[in-house]
């Protein structure tokens, strides 16, 4: 296993290393001059060439690639040009908040499918499966951005359940987090019902039952466990996906993530704090994936071993 | 066959049907529907701002007194221009990439597989919301960004089929008999790469117009006053208590679209899988 863990730790590496390289491209991608387009028409030339200096700009190119990464190096992502603060200290104050945030909609996304999941698989084609398939179809198709309006209108204008913005208590996690997390909701049980489906016809459990063991225990203890392994690999997989659905779930509902942030950073044309985010957002997903693999060898034997 | 084979395979049949009808709807409302439109779409009555449903105005006006049914048919053919343009550009480019390294194989399928890779580690939206962060918000902005994500899966799918294919007789012999690679690509590998693709690209139609929707929806993707589902959500954000139907109506049209392709998409799957056909 240790070695497992290292092989995948050593190949992170140059992926991280790429999406870094990717991430300092980006600036040199605005058409035109950048220093320019950050500060709009009108700049006085001086200032032109003051923030091109303070942006290591001027320098060749290669150099420009050395200190970025030196800077990340040392956490160093440079300066807000609108908050005048540095970048890391922007993004670690907004990490949380997304943490948070995906991690809710995460946990919803399993309390929600896993027991539907399991119960339309069990009753195959009664009406908790056809519920539960129209549910994994409405909701790859909603798009959050959509659906987040949607319940503000219902539960916080209409009933006045839960507030519209912001992030107080928990009742403000409620909305953003369903909101975030439906999509993954929708994706899980239908892979929790076609994984147990299938785990269910295998002989194994054949026996087990043969056995005398109690149909739960069997549905339980031995089923759920093997049809879970690949369903845990999903989960991690599409943490990506709730990381980027946070952007949209985040602008809708005013929660202070990073997400927001690079949404605002975009508007402002505050590119250091673009890229800050860009890339801290690449690297939770490309750690994520990392974790998934891992968690995903330690479940399964055989991969461990091969 | 067995009756319940029979009966399974009708309603499979039924449910293409249905999606290629959902599909072609959505197309016509593409292709002609700015003509249908009763209004123009840029057309402003101030006085009736936010009005809901009436007589003339089948799905009301939006903030600007705008016909939002007009808006609603000139959106669809932005929605389905990008979303073709995409499907078209990333699928041909992601196909061929991919056919053409999975067929010379050793260093040119690894660097490719490195590429995809790298791609890979980004989650898709964000590097398509970078991409048009520093390139500016414009509608060939939005189709370049969506190339730029897209065309990996693509490349990944047909790498895949071309590994599978090359160890087949017919590949083997046509390379035996000394035919150009580039021939033996065009014509052994491609048209039994293309029906896989397909399949893909109906379902990465839906992706791409979901896509471009989010982007407009963030302010990032086709600029006003070009109506978009996405900015028109947006834009109906700040009316939900007054007039709700600025947000239910485009949200509404997303999910038809998206749901028409995903049902044709896997009506393909069906058809093209027999495993899943006798299923």
């Amino acid at each position: 296993m240790t070695r497992v863990v290292l092989r995948r730790l050593l190949l992170a590496v140059p992926t991280t290393l790429a999406v870094a390289t990717l991430v300092f491209s980006l600036i040199h991608l605005i058409p035109g001059d950048p220093v320019l387009i950050m500060l709009g028409d009108g700049a006085q030339p001086t200032d032109v060439e003051e923030l091109r200096a303070k942006l290591g700009l001027d320098k060749p190119l290669v150099e420009q690639y050395g200190i970025f990464l030196a800077g990340l190096g040392r956490g160093d992502l440079g300066r807000s040009l609108h908050f005048d603060q540095p970048v890391a200290q922007l993004l670690g104050r907004h990490y949380p908040a997304t943490v948070v945030l995906a991690f809710a909609a995460m946990g919803l996304a399993i309390a929600v499918s896993l027991p539907l999941g399991m119960l339309a698989a069990y009753r195959h084609d009664g009406w908790i499966d056809r519920s539960a398939r129209l549910f994994s179809l409405l909701g790859v198709s909603v798009p959050n951005f959509w659906l987040g309006p949607l319940a503000i209108l219902l539960f916080s204008i209409q009933l006045g359940w839960l507030p519209v913005s912001g992030w107080s208590d928990w009742k403000s996690l409620v909305l953003p987090a369903a909101t975030l997390g439906a999509a993954l909701a929708a994706l899980l049980t239908r892979m929790v019902r076609s994984a147990l489906a299938e785990e269910l016809g295998k002989p194994y459990l054949v026996t087990a039952r043969a056995k005398g063991l109690r149909p739960f225990r069997v549905a339980t203890l031995h089923a759920l466990r093997n049809a879970l392994v690949p369903v845990v690999t999903v989960v991690g997989l599409q943490f990506g996906s709730l990381l980027t659905g946070a952007i949209l779930t985040e602008t809708i509902f005013g929660w202070p993530g990073l997400g927001r942030l690079l949404i605002q950073a975009i508007r402002l044309r505050d590119f250091p704090l673009v890229q800050g985010s860009v890339l801290v957002i690449a690297v939770t997903y490309v750690a994520v994936n990392l974790v998934t693999d891992l968690l995903y060898a330690w479940l399964d034997p055989r991969i461990r071993v091969s | 066959m067995t009756a319940a084979l029979t009966a399974r395979r009708g309603i499979l049949a039924r449910r293409g049907a249905a999606a290629g009808a959902m599909v072609a709807l959505l197309l016509a409302a593409a292709l002609v529907g700015p003509w249908l439109a009763p209004f123009g779409y840029e057309q402003q009555d101030l006085d009736r701002r936010l009005e809901g449903p009436t007589r003339d105005h089948a799905l009301g006006l939006d903030e600007l007194g705008r016909d939002v049914l007009s808006r609603l048919l000139v959106g669809a053919r932005v929605s389905v221009a990008v979303g073709l343009s995409v499907v078209g550009l990333a699928g041909t480019i992601g196909t061929l990439l991919g056919a053409v390294a999975g067929a010379i194989g050793g260093r040119a399928d690894a660097l490719l597989m490195r590429t995809i890779d790298v791609f890979l580690a980004f989650p898709g939206i964000l590097l398509a919301i970078a991409l048009v962060a520093v390139l500016g918000p414009a509608l060939e902005h939005v189709v370049l960004a969506l190339v730029v994500i897209g065309w990996v899966g693509y490349a990944r799918l047909a790498r895949g089929q071309v590994l599978q294919l090359r160890e087949q007789e017919f590949v083997l012999a046509a390379r035996a008999a000394g035919v150009p690679l580039a021939r033996l690509v065009r014509v052994h590998l491609l048209p039994n790469v293309l029906p896989v693709v397909i399949v893909q690209a109906s379902l990465g139609l839906a992706g791409a117009i979901l896509a471009e929707a989010s982007l407009s929806f963030l302010g990032l993707g086709i600029q006003p006053p070009t109506p978009s589902w996405g900015a028109m959500i947006n834009a109906g954000r700040s009316h939900l208590l007054d007039a709700p139907h600025l947000t239910l109506v485009p949200g509404l049209a997303i999910v038809f679209a998206v749901l028409s392709l995903n049902f044709l998409g896997d009506a393909l799957v069906d058809r093209l899988d027999p495993r899943r056909r006798a299923r």
